[in-house]
């Protein structure tokens, strides 16, 4: 049982919805941002969505492209993202880390070895939006030998003759993608997201959070209700780019935890 | 080389869209089900007659193939060895290459019902052919090309708007091609049920590489028949060469001569500065590693944490930091070979293209004739060299006098200081 199972299952115990927080490592600063994902569960966050910096981020919206070139340009690589992550686990051993982000820094590192390091640095899953079902056998499958969850994303185009081989293979959570397109733009719509989730839910046992155009409290609350939680990223991250204290990113973060837990 | 390797080149890719290790499809899973069905569709039509009759039909009427396999004298006097011919692609509506495929993927659009055509353009010649077909077909045209190339490739981008297309300047990265393909997946990603993304060269997830190989493969093919033509029966090319951005014209004419193991097969990618470690260059088999970008596994220049670098060229063509998968796979194979050519040593091919053909190439073939005078003069006179001119230079001539210090402004044509 990785630190995202035993998560779900305490959240589920307790009746309570995920907040999911997604911040870049090293955004704007390693110094700063580690202050920043230090304080995510003290403000409600249930499970750390860890962004790496990737100079071609192309799921991503202008928001978290700009996040990651900040973190780049003040000398970021997957190396100090683990960094990051084991000095974070210094002080929390339960929070789940989940690192999300591109195959080629990973590639480069060379799997085997990625994954030993990572899981050392107290990683607990993988989102790489780059790889699908199809290419299971490059990364997804390595991981999970390894104990490490790898959590796939699902989308309005993943249709019913699809979602099996999406299912397969796949652990922790199934991360639901509300609406076509990248990250921070169009604006999920609870409505259209309950009958999706119901959809998924035929095809797995796996908790389903739901991300993608969720900005604000009652947005997080409204999605949250009608999943198994709500992830957000890009509303965070742009305060982060606007150069906001780390108290008070914490606090909006808070806000938006609040939100996700009354559903 | 051993005879068996010669077995197999054609047979790529895989079912999964491999080349060997390379090529694949590594997109989100919002694009995954599109490429499914475009890979379905393709298969349909690749083997479908009314497909290539009506490709054959606009190749012959619209483009103005097949082109020329031009004998190109003064040149091969000039240079005093091999005979050079040169295969005139750059004479196609809209002036190079890219028309041969986009006339291809706009015909599978309309088989799919799309009615929007995205592309990314660098030198701006796909987004041009892009513009062209779209016009013709009424479909409606977003070009997305780097901000940067938009101010060095600027007839082309006043084209693409006469001819009804929306450009968009992108100023992610460094404003070039590579982010200008980013911005394509982005809105693809964003209106993947309406859109069908046409992508200018042999790279992206399978089964693009694939499908525009097997569109700018009418390029070797007519080469093969005009060369007998006028050399006789059964006589091949002894050496083709060609420029490579992403690898799509030199796709085009490499393919059907990969299992003719007496062709030497030769690449020419853009040296930029140099190929050193100061990496100024596009050299991605010469200068990078493999790595994943764009929707598939290839040469790619990047860092040592796998981030991935800016290339560095005077053609926009050709500033592209990846290659096709398949020139990974024929690199790694042997079966071609792969060199580099510096901004410096192109500017003087073209010039020489110029005052000894009367022909005024694009600053991309410049790059592979740079390489057929370095060879041309050590090899016999029997020996025969293709090479793509696979664009011509009018987009280029701003650049090109900028380099060599003519002030366009000046109608006396002075030189600047
Ligand atoms: C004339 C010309 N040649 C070559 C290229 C490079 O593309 P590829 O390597 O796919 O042929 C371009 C791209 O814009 C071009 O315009």
């Amino acid at each position: 049982m990785t630190r995202i199972d035993a998560k779900f299952a305490k959240l589920k115990a307790d009746g309570k919805k995920a907040f999911v927080a997604y911040v870049m490592a090293g955004d704007p600063d390693y110094a700063t941002s580690l202050e920043i994902v230090k304080g995510l569960p003290g403000a409600g966050v249930d499970v750390i969505e860890l962004g790496l910096p990737f100079t071609d981020p192309m799921a991503d919206g202008p928001t978290i492209q700009l996040a990651g070139q900040r973190a780049l340009e003040g000398g970021m690589t997957l190396q100090k993202t683990l960094e990051l992550a084991t000095e974070f686990r210094k002080d929390d051993d339960e929070t789940p880390i989940v690192l999300m982000g591109y195959y080629n820094p990973i590639y480069s590192r060379g799997v085997d070895r990625f994954l030993d390091d990572a899981k050392k640095a107290g990683i607990d899953g993988l989102i790489v939006v780059d790889l699908p079902p199809e290419e299971d056998d490059e990364l997804c499958i390595p991981a999970q030998k390894a104990g490490m969850n790898f959590i796939r994303l699902a989308t309005p185009t993943t249709d019913d003759r699809r979602l099996p081989k999406v299912m397969t293979n796949t652990s922790g959570f199934v991360y639901y993608v509300s609406i076509t397109g990248i990250t921070g733009a169009a604006e999920a719509d609870a409505g259209d997201v309950a009958p999706e989730v119901a959809r998924i839910k035929r095809a797995t046992d796996l908790p389903i959070v739901v991300g993608f155009g969720i900005n604000s409290p009652e947005k997080a609350e409204a999605i949250a209700s009608v999943a198994d939680g709500a992830v957000v990223g890009s509303a965070i991250v742009s305060r982060i780019g606007k150069g906001e204290a780390p108290a008070d990113v914490l606090a909006f973060v808070k806000s938006l935890a609040d939100g996700a837990h009354r559903a | 080389m051993a005879d068996d390797l010669f077995n197999s080149f054609m047979n790529g890719p895989d079912e999964r869209g491999r080349f060997g290790d390379f090529g694949g499809r590594f997109v989100s899973e919002t694009l995954m089900p599109l490429i499914l069905d475009l890979e379905a569709e393709y298969d349909k039509a690749k083997d479908d007659p009314e497909f290539w009759a009506e490709m054959d039909d606009l190749w012959k009427h619209y483009v103005g193939r097949p082109s020329p396999l031009y004998f190109a004298e003064r040149l091969t006097d000039h240079l005093g060895g091999a005979k050079i011919y040169l295969k005139r692609d750059e004479l196609n509506h809209t002036g190079a290459h890219k028309i041969n495929n986009v006339l291809g993927q706009i015909l599978l659009a309309r088989r799919m019902g799309k009615k929007r055509i995205i592309a990314e353009t660098g030198a701006g010649q796909h987004g041009v052919a892009t513009a062209t077909v779209c016009a013709k077909f009424g479909l409606k045209c977003v070009v997305y090309m780097g901000k940067h190339d938009v101010e060095r490739q600027a007839p082309n981008v006043f084209r693409m708007r006469l001819l009804g297309a929306e450009v968009i300047p992108v100023t992610s990265g460094r404003g070039t091609l590579k982010d200008a393909m980013n911005d394509a997946l982005r809105d693809w990603v964003t209106n993947v049920r309406d859109t069908f993304y046409c992508i200018g060269t042999v790279a992206g997830p399978h089964p693009y590489p694939a499908m525009v190989r097997d569109f700018q493969s009418i390029i070797g093919q007519e080469v093969r028949w005009q060369l007998a033509e006028q050399e006789g029966e059964g006589r091949l090319p002894d050496t083709v060469i060609a420029a490579i951005g992403g690898g799509s014209n030199a796709m085009g004419l490499f393919f059907p001569f990969l299992d003719d193991p007496s062709v030497n097969i030769i690449g020419v990618e853009a040296g930029g500065k140099g190929v050193d470690e100061k990496m100024q260059h596009c050299a991605s088999l010469t200068g990078g590693r493999p790595g994943v970008l764009h929707g598939n596994r290839t040469y790619l220049l990047q860092d040592d944490d796998g981030q991935i670098l800016e290339g560095f060229s005077i053609s926009a063509g050709l500033d592209y930091p990846g290659i096709g998968p398949e020139h990974s796979w024929l690199h790694e194979t042997g079966r071609a070979q792969y060199v580099s050519i510096t901004d410096k040593e192109a500017l003087e091919a073209f010039q020489l293209s110029c005052s000894t053909e009367g022909i005024i190439p694009a600053l991309e073939p410049s790059h592979a004739l740079a390489h057929v005078m370095k060879i041309a003069p050590n090899l016999p006179r029997d020996h025969i060299i293709v090479m793509n001119m696979c664009g011509r230079g009018d987009k280029d001539i701003f650049t090109v006098a900028k380099h060599l210090g003519f002030d366009m402004s000046d109608t006396e044509g002075r030189e600047m200081d």
